[in-house]
């Protein structure tokens, strides 16, 4: 009952709000869908949480600690930014940039997109996943050209060039896997992943290999993994901000998850650390180069698009490296790192809307103008960059030191990298919040309680995880391996 | 044969090979080819020969489920694309646009290396396949490589967007051809988000031409990091 929620509520939204035309009350409709969803992801977490992992619908749908975590934040995230995007979207109409009609299509579109996330986290067959990761391509590509700017079209075709030859890959991956699983578990039930999961000692370990390779390099494009990254900054610079914090906070998440589920089940097959060692140097590549892009930004969602690939990155080295801790740690980056940076989205985007640019040297002086954004910009940086008390520095500082113990060579390369991110991040943001104000009042009161309820959240993250969410993350470390 | 299926297999093997032969040649005609116009034609003869080799192996082993699949693809890549394409490229205006700037000579040649390379990736998989069609797997390989050589060297819109959808082809004659095709569910699934992406690439293709005044991509090319 509460699955049927979460996937019915965001896909009745997508078609309620784009068959209602325009209504005056759009944004809120919009709001109330998220918030639907996200209580009825929460029973569901509830339920998952007290009786363990759940097969629905001639299991065609898997519910397990792994994916019900990103489930629930998926719907969490969903709701804040839907809460964001009422103010902001209106600023943006008030602006001129944006008609009624293009309103109602983010409304509808931005439903659709939710409803293909939940899709692909909670289905059990590697098909479907393929299908619902190409449609959250295909509901976002609308999204990005939303302001029809020469940019954002460019930035848009760019995006559905690029992950759409990728993720054509991922099928060619798919193709692979199945063949190799029908010979073991026929027609029927080859691409449920539970079924390959009891199986995958037996899978023929050449095939496994070369189909973890495209799926890897498929869901990877999606991940924004150098050098298939290309498409990341642009999308996230040209498309509306609302859309830029649920590309970074969740997209990229989900396309992990799908390489996550992959790795488990070649792993079973190769009984090598083949799928590892790609992962983690994927990872560190990921790591290093958009560290050293970071500097030479001049937009500031540019900016925070590399800062996405540099984060991305550091999770898929996490769960390379495999094992409890690490696998443990990459979880919490996860969630730490989504919150934290659509939380820097939505500061970001207010910003960008008071100075009328995205430029880094058009906004300054936030904190004398408007104290809220420019506190939440600078926090969100500080929580991003990995400083104490934030979540991130207790995953990252995870991360490192098991790094020390089972991949030292790699330590020196992550913590470098870090090293130059904190100071091409911190030097650009520090005058936008402290400089000489060149900010405007806004014609509404910008939306300001998401980021401080996420960098709460990844505040109190840091400082205490609650036993029964350790405990999950310890469940869904160990289905990692 | 290890699936353990009845098989007649001279007959039907030599037609489905015969079929493979011909999706690689229009594979590469399509790489030759500037017009945009016979590239959509192209385009629906590798449809024909799709469905027509989706269909043999469903009579040839009465995998009930390819028939449908045969008629999926008959449906989507002979009529509903092309005609979807052709009626685009009428109202843009652009039906005899021709595409100047590659160097077919040297494509091919990429073309032909490209070849050898999926023949020999395919080549330990076909080992272990029991399809009747396995030896046509280095084929679905090279055309979908084919496919996304030709969207790499085309610069303009459309083009790009007909290598795309080959790509699509050839991944369907690779799951054919390796596994008798994917779960029915899934290639709905599939050819659901074809039919749904062209769509939303047509309102694209307006959107693209109303702010650069033509389809060339290579005037997209501000975005760069500097």
């Amino acid at each position: 009952m509460e699955f049927l929620l979460v996937l019915g509520l965001p896909l009745l939204g997508g078609i309620a709000l784009a068959a209602t035309g325009h209504w005056k009350r759009a944004a809120e409709i919009n709001s109330a869908f998220s918030l639907f969803t996200l209580l009825a992801a929460i029973a569901l977490t509830l339920r998952i949480v007290e009786h363990g992992p759940q097969l629905l619908f001639e299991e065609q749908i898997f519910v397990d600690p792994l994916n019900v975590f990103l489930v629930a934040l998926t719907a969490f995230v969903g709701f804040t930014t839907s809460l964001f995007s009422r103010p902001y979207m209106r600023i943006e109409h008030d602006h001129g940039r944006l008609s009624a009609t293009r309103l109602r299509l983010y409304h509808s579109m931005f439903q659709l997109f939710t409803f293909t996330m939940l899709l692909a986290l909670t289905t059990n067959n590697m098909g479907i996943l393929w299908v619902a990761m190409e449609a959250a391509t295909l509901t976002t590509v609308l999204l990005v050209s939303l302001y029809r700017t020469a940019a954002s079209l460019e930035a848009a075709w760019k995006y559905f060039i690029l992950c759409g030859v990728g993720i054509a890959q991922a099928l060619f991956g798919t193709i692979l896997l199945y063949f190799a699983a029908e010979k073991v578990l026929g027609h029927d039930v080859a691409l449920l992943w539970t079924h390959l999961d009891a199986v995958k000692g037996q899978l023929e370990p050449t095939v496994l290999s070369l189909a973890f390779v495209f799926l890897l390099v498929g869901y990877g494009t999606k991940v924004g993994l150098v050098p298939l990254h290309n498409w990341l900054p642009d999308a996230h610079a040209e498309g509306p901000t609302p859309v830029s914090a649920v590309l970074s906070g969740l997209l990229l998440n989900v396309a992990l998850y799908a390489v996550v589920r992959c790795k488990v089940l070649a792993d079973g097959a190769l009984h090598s650390n083949l799928a590892g060692l790609l992962m983690m140097g994927f990872g560190l590549l990921s790591v290093v180069v958009a560290s050293f892009f970071l500097s030479r930004q001049k937009d500031i969602k540019r900016l925070f698009g590399y800062s996405s690939i540099e984060h991305m990155g550091i999770v898929t080295f996490a769960f390379g490296m495999g094992g409890p801790v690490a696998s443990f740690a990459g979880l919490l980056h996860m969630t730490v790192h989504s919150l934290t940076k659509s939380a820097i989205f939505f500061a970001v985007g207010h910003a960008a809307q008071k100075c009328g640019s995205q430029l880094i040297e058009q906004i300054r002086g936030l904190i004398k103008q408007s104290p809220t954004v420019g506190w939440g910009l600078m926090l969100g940086t500080l929580a991003i960059l990995g400083m104490p008390p934030f979540g991130v520095f207790a995953s990252e500082f995870l991360i490192l030191t098991t790094a020390m113990k089972a991949q030292p060579w790699a330590t020196p390369i992550l913590l470098i990298s870090l090293g130059v991110a904190f100071a091409a991040i911190f030097g650009k943001v520090q005058p936008m919040v402290f400089g000489e104000p060149t900010a405007k009042r806004l014609p509404h009161k910008p939306a300001m309680l998401p980021v401080f309820m996420h960098l709460g959240l990844v505040l109190m993250l840091g400082l205490w995880i609650p036993p029964y969410l350790a405990e999950w993350y310890r469940q869904a470390a160990k289905l990692i391996g | 044969m290890s699936t353990g299926l009845h098989l007649d297999l001279p007959f039907y093997a030599q037609v489905i090979n015969l079929l493979a032969a011909m999706l690689l040649l229009l594979s590469f005609a399509m790489l030759a080819q500037r017009r945009i116009l016979s590239l959509i034609n192209l385009f629906m003869a590798q449809g024909v020969v799709l469905f027509a080799s989706t269909a043999v192996v469903a009579a040839a082993t009465n995998q009930h489920h390819l028939y449908w699949s045969a008629l999926i693809t008959l449906v989507l890549k002979v009529f509903l694309l092309p005609w979807i394409l052709h009626r685009l490229i009428r109202r843009l205006n652009v039906k005899w646009d021709i595409e100047t700037l590659i160097n077919i000579p040297t494509t091919m040649m990429i073309g032909l290396v490209l070849v050898i390379f999926s023949f020999n990736l395919a080549l330990p998989i076909s080992a272990l396949a029991g399809t009747i069609t396995r030896s046509t797997l280095g084929i679905a390989m090279a055309a979908v490589m084919l496919a996304f050589l030709m969207m790499i060297t085309r610069s303009k819109a459309v083009p790009q967007v007909i290598g795309f959808l080959a790509m699509e082809n050839g991944l369907f004659f690779a799951a054919t051809s390796a596994t008798y095709g994917m779960p029915m569910v899934v290639e709905l699934g599939i050819a659901l988000d074809v039919l749904v992406g062209m769509v939303i690439l047509g309102v694209f293709f307006f959107q693209i031409r109303e702010q650069f005044d033509s389809l060339d991509i290579r005037h997209m090319e501000k975005l760069k990091d500097d």
